[in-house]
């Protein structure tokens, strides 16, 4: 019964008929040629009985060129956290301060840093630490941050002033001092401590960008007619308000991965991060910044590493908000 | 095309920001230009860490302020350190413990007030008296009538230190509790200043723009961003000021200071950052300044730990000092702005002044076997581990504890036995020291007051001694302090340090890292630039071409 | 709608006292300020203990504050160790800070939505792909180097502008701070519209809106832009207290006595009544901040009503 008003459903009428170039040039062109890429023209459909949403997206996800790059990037990338030793055979704390900041050598194709570490090795174990640090922070930010965000926006009233307040006093919290604060205690050398106080920092911003999309989506109208046809509060959250207020999240979250992971550089940089003996990209890029103008090759590596890395996110993030949007399918 | 439109027309907003930036720029800035004949000094400055009260002034950048508007009793000449008469005429004793000073004829304050003896008691008083919280109090600790004025617990019992008595308009006597030969050498330290009636009378007024009697008066004062001090025509002593005045600009960041003087936009920066050290000659040639001060860095052990203290950890203590490459490090990190130990003093002192570079020997040269050996007859580093803790807020502090642990590691080979435990804050740091929260060897960053011998060795090793944070202890090192200080004679005072230093190369309670050199840039716009002992700049020397 | 926003502004009390509350634990937990008053020396007990007793530092924490929020309610933030009083503080750095957050909201609104609106229409294509690659390039670079490399190009190199911001911190000065400061955010605000058009630009209304004959840059400016601004507005208002008060970077660099340094210097001297101070403030930024985007909400979606 409230299947007649699945969101899909009506999405799938009310595309039909725009169907063959219309007057709008200023999208179609664009539609046309997305629609063709994800291979074969309106893959999903047909089979009688329509797939839920979710399941829905996995089906196009697979078919994404996008996704399968991204998705192997960051297997890639996993693999070398876990295993470093596959492609570096060296000891990133080994260090001779005699070969500072040098160049590259044969058998040092990134060259040495100040302490006359070996920036290949180091870049390649940094990998662990600092994919540890952003992908849990961003998972654990955007978590709580959707979940609070969501219910606020969601119900409103008293919820939202009660969880909007909270984020609002979280947010006031300078960085360094809670650094200071939280993660001075800790001795522990995990990557834990600094992920969970990047989590404590980073959800309100996503939950305030959660709650702004989530007001938005359940003012539509097929929102309200499954509302006016009773169904019940969670379902109408996951099934209709949360496919469609799901974007900006994903936008917000992959591109603070990048960020999260150079937070853990000024948290280190403090005194409060991650503890040596640990190696994170962060850690390699605070150091390297300020020796920017006489060896900027300390900087690239790291720094390229990340920047891979938050590519990799963040083109699983567009697909997966594709897969999500049955408007381009 | 819509996009491509949309990104060229954001791009120009961009730019025509920039270009209105640099038209705006050209009216507004440089007006007060070293170059163009006003004679005045721009200098970078820091934002003073206590009100600027002398006796309550105890770091580089007030220390700036307080010499360019006060002159004390005595001055330490800025090339050799000696402590030379300033507006003391003299000051005498016969038995170490008594003394007589008598003030030169014809001082005054800006304000036009006379510096007479009560001048310097009330000051001193002022500075002692624990209702004004003064950090550099302890300094009138060794006055008879101290402990009335500052007890070490509850209310003074007495407005006035007893020992301290005006005997005419320019002579007074100071009673110290015991003998103290080399006490008036410590009276070019500012702490010691003269202090005019108005500081009394309208405190408020005079933090606002504090009168002294320098040969530079302030001219005006916005706290936190800058100070004006012009030339003082009626100064009234002989060292008047050659250049017409100096302007202080508080940075954030000594590193945009740098990018300032490399602009133009500044004269002189008295504090090179670390990243620029590779590249200062290339931008400033031979205007760049690079002299031992009276600083040097150590890394002290925790003597109140058993681990550390027991028998046989001399020889550790002086294996980890062995393990450390001095030469490597103030090369590669430092480049050269820090000088490798060779005692516990500094290069500033001069061999006259009781720098003795054989003080260490072996113990400070880099011998990675003999320190594997000495570790190992001590019976090895405590559980196998050494751990280094120092504050990481300023400084380079981090790059250099990590080179240490690096040359340490390599040394003993032993695969990592050395780590660093950095600290976020300076005060945080400074609290676990003060409370003997520390278990491993922590950094120790010793400034000298005053050029003196005494001064870089009683108050961090003596039993007791206010700094002295390892809590070494060693009968035979406090009996030598205590006859160097009772010798009337200079030469002999130095010897018996000397020999207590000998101590020091015995049992190692600190290793001796590097001297810390002053260094400063300035630009084409001045000249006859100079720093004291104390890598402060000599302001009154500096001329502006 | 009065009476919402009469609401909101009465929820910042609790917020107002959360916060400070908060705040001093937190400069309360980060340990005693006495010793590093003296420098490398160790403090004399007498004149640490004297001082301790003036501000109260030898009182349980709960008095503490109440003592704090009894000066306050006065009009009294106490003092700086330098001796200045926090209200002077907070005078001379918020205006200057409000200029700087001010320039780089600007940027991140012109510069950020004019690519993300480019990026969105063309997906996939040249501009769409580079404004990709100018956004890694921004997150994977620090702010002190971005920082630093332009005010060395810009101020050194080619001498065009003055490298380091005067006291009185005048809008051409705070330029280039201004787009250091908004590089990162920048790069949110671009991926959040480029996300936003290309979601509504094929919905209905657009469609509509283009079968009626509108002129394709009304169509964009009236239907689509307005539509697509909600995830937008709500980022940069949260983001302008980060900006405000997480700029002690930029703030370093071009030597801006800002909100963000004040915080770091009063925290690395573990300094309560600055810290406080100036946060206690930038919250009540914040609030004010929320819910001028709360009723923004209702403005760019008429659906949306406050009761």
């Amino acid at each position: 019964m409230p299947e007649a008003y699945d969101p899909q459903e009506i999405r799938r009428q009310a595309i039909t008929p725009a169907g063959s170039g219309g007057p709008m040039d200023l999208a179609m062109d664009e539609a046309e040629t997305l629609e063709k890429t994800p291979g074969g023209p309106e893959g999903t459909g047909p089979t009688g009985k329509p797939r839920s949403l979710w399941s829905d997206a996995w089906h196009q996800l697979r078919r994404s060129p996008i996704f399968i790059v991204s998705g192997l990037l960051i297997l890639f990338l996993v693999i070398i956290a876990i295993w470093p030793q596959l492609i570096a055979s060296r000891d990133p704390l080994f260090c001779q301060l005699s070969k500072s900041q040098q160049g590259m050598q044969p058998g040092h194709p990134f060259g040495f840093d100040t302490q006359g570490c070996d920036v290949y090795t180091r870049t390649v174990y940094g990998a662990r630490a600092s994919i540890t640090v952003g992908v849990c922070a961003t998972l654990g930010a955007a978590l709580l941050g959707s979940l609070l965000g969501g219910f606020a926006g969601f119900f409103g009233g008293v919820w939202d002033a009660v969880l909007s307040r909270i984020a609002d006093v979280f947010f006031g919290i300078p960085v360094v001092l809670g650094g200071l604060v939280f993660l001075s205690v800790v001795t522990s050398s995990t990557v834990w401590p600094v992920v969970g106080f990047i989590v404590l920092l980073g959800w309100p911003q996503i939950a305030r960008i959660a709650r702004g999309s989530v007001i938005t989506a359940k003012q539509n109208d097929y929102v309200q007619a499954a509302r006016a046809l009773g169904a019940g509060s969670g379902r109408m959250l996951l099934r209709h308000v949360a496919p469609n207020a799901v974007a900006p999240v994903i936008v917000v979250a992959t591109i603070a991965l990048g960020t999260y992971i150079s937070l853990e550089a000024t948290l280190s940089f403090l005194g409060v991060g991650l503890r040596p003996p640990t190696v994170s990209w962060g850690i390699d890029i605070s150091n390297a910044a300020p020796q920017i103008r006489n060896a900027p090759h300390m900087l690239l590596y790291p720094a390229g590493a990340l920047s891979i890395t938050v590519l990799a996110f963040i083109m699983l993030g567009d697909a997966v908000r594709d897969a999500l949007d049955p408007k381009l399918r | 095309m819509r996009g491509a439109t949309h990104a060229k027309w954001a791009a120009c907003a961009v730019a025509v920001a920039l270009a209105a930036t640099a038209c705006g720029d050209d009216n507004g800035g440089g007006a007060t230009g070293g170059g163009d004949g006003s004679g005045i000094v721009r200098s970078s400055w820091g934002d003073p860490q206590n009100p600027l009260e002398p006796a309550n002034t105890n770091e580089v950048q007030g220390g700036k302020v307080l010499d360019m508007i006060f002159r004390g009793l005595k001055r330490y000449d800025p090339e050799t350190g000696e402590a030379e008469d300033m507006v003391a005429e003299s000051i005498e004793t016969d038995d170490s413990q008594n003394f007589t000073v008598t003030l030169k004829e014809g001082w005054k304050f800006s304000n036009g007030e006379d510096v007479t003896a009560q001048s310097f008691v009330d000051a001193w008083n002022y500075g002692a008296h624990i209702d004004n919280t003064q950090n550099n109090a302890p300094f009138f600790s060794s006055i008879v009538g101290y402990d009335d004025v500052h007890p070490e617990s509850g209310e003074a019992t007495a407005e006035e230190m007893s020992g301290l008595e005006v005997t005419g308009d320019l002579t007074f006597t100071v009673e110290l509790k015991e003998k103290f030969s080399t006490w008036p050498e410590t009276l070019g330290y500012q702490a010691f200043s003269p202090l005019p009636e108005a500081f009394f009378s309208d405190h408020d007024a005079w933090l606002a723009k504090p009168i002294g009697n320098g040969p530079y008066t302030v001219d005006s004062y916005s706290r936190g961003s800058s100070m004006q001090l012009r030339k003082w025509d009626d100064y009234t002593g002989d060292d008047e000021a050659q250049n017409d005045g100096v302007d202080l600009r508080v940075y954030t960041d000594n590193n945009t200071a740098y990018t300032d003087l490399i602009a133009g936009n500044l004269d002189l920066v008295d504090d090179i950052p670390a990243q620029q050290l590779q590249n200062v000659e290339s931008d400033l040639g031979d205007r760049y300044i690079n002299q031992p001060a009276l600083i040097i860095q150590t890394i002290t052990f925790p003597l109140y730990q058993d681990d550390w203290s027991q028998d046989g950890m001399e020889k550790v203590r002086r294996g980890l000092s062995m393990a450390i490459n001095r030469e490597e490090i103030t090369r590669q990190i430092f480049q050269e702005t820090r000088t490798p130990a060779k005692d516990w003093t500094s290069p500033a002192l001069g061999e006259q002044g009781g720098y003795d570079e054989d003080a260490c020997g072996d113990a400070c040269e880099f011998d990675p076997d003999e320190a594997k050996a000495l570790i190992e007859e001590g019976g090895g580093l405590p559980g196998g581990r050494v751990t280094l803790t120092s504050n990481v807020d300023t400084g380079s502090h981090r790059e250099w504890m990590d080179a240490v642990c690096n040359s340490i590691n390599n040394a003993l080979d032993e695969g990592t036995v050395c780590t660093v435990n950095p600290v976020g804050t300076f005060a945080d740091y400074r609290n676990q020291v003060t409370t003997d929260r520390m278990t491993g060897p922590f950094r120790a960053g010793w400034q000298a007051d005053y050029p003196l011998i005494q001064n870089f060795l009683q108050p961090l090793y003596y039993t007791g001694a206010s700094s002295n944070d390892g809590k070494f202890s060693n009968e035979e090192f406090d009996a030598l302090v205590d006859r160097a200080n009772q010798e009337t004679d200079e030469e002999d005072a130095i010897e018996a340090f000397q020999e207590a230093e000998e101590i020091l190369a015995e049992q190692m309670p600190a290793i001796p890292l590097w001297y810390q050199n002053g260094s400063a840039g300035y630009s084409e716009s001045v000249s006859d630039v100079t720093l004291n002992q104390f890598s402060v700049p000599v302001y009154d020397q500096i001329k502006v071409n | 709608m009065g009476r919402y926003v009469i609401r909101r502004l009465l929820q910042m009390i609790p917020v107002f006292i959360g916060s400070t509350f908060l705040i001093f634990f937190m400069v309360y937990a980060l340990g005693d300020p006495v010793a590093a008053l003296f420098g490398d020396k160790a403090p004399d007990p007498a004149t640490a203990a004297r001082i301790r007793q003036e501000l109260h530092l030898d009182e349980p924490l709960w008095k503490q504050y109440f003592l704090y929020m009894g000066q306050i309610f006065q009009g009294d933030f106490g003092t700086a160790f330098n001796g200045q009083k926090v209200t002077e503080l907070m005078a001379s750095a918020y205006p200057v800070t409000l200029r700087l957050t001010l320039v780089a909201i600007v940027i991140e609104l012109i510069v950020g939505i004019g690519l993300g609106v480019a990026s969105g229409l063309k997906r996939g294509r040249v501009v769409d792909n580079s404004v990709l690659l100018m956004t890694l390039l921004v997150i994977s670079i620090p702010t002190f180097v971005s920082g630093y490399v332009l005010q060395f190009l810009l101020g050194v190199k080619w001498g065009i502008i003055r490298p380091s911001v005067s006291s009185e911190a005048p809008f051409s000065e705070l330029i280039l701070p201004g787009v250091v400061l908004a590089l990162v955010s920048l790069a949110y605000v671009t991926r959040l519209t480029r996300t936003s058009i290309a979601e509504n630009v094929r919905a209905d209304y657009v469609r509509t809106a283009i079968a009626k004959g509108l002129p394709r840059r009304r169509v964009i400016s009236r239907h689509l832009l307005r539509n697509s601004l909600i995830p937008v507005v709500t980022f940069i208002g949260a983001d302008i207290g980060f900006l405000m008060g997480g700029a002690i970077v930029t703030e370093k660099i071009f030597n801006i006595h800002g909100v963000g340094y004040q915080i770091y210097q009063g925290i690395l001297r573990n300094n309560a009544p600055t810290v406080v101070g100036f946060v206690t403030i930038l919250v009540i930024v914040f609030l004010v901040a929320n819910l001028l985007v709360d009723l923004l909400y209702a403005v760019l979606d008429p659906r949306i009503r406050y009761a």
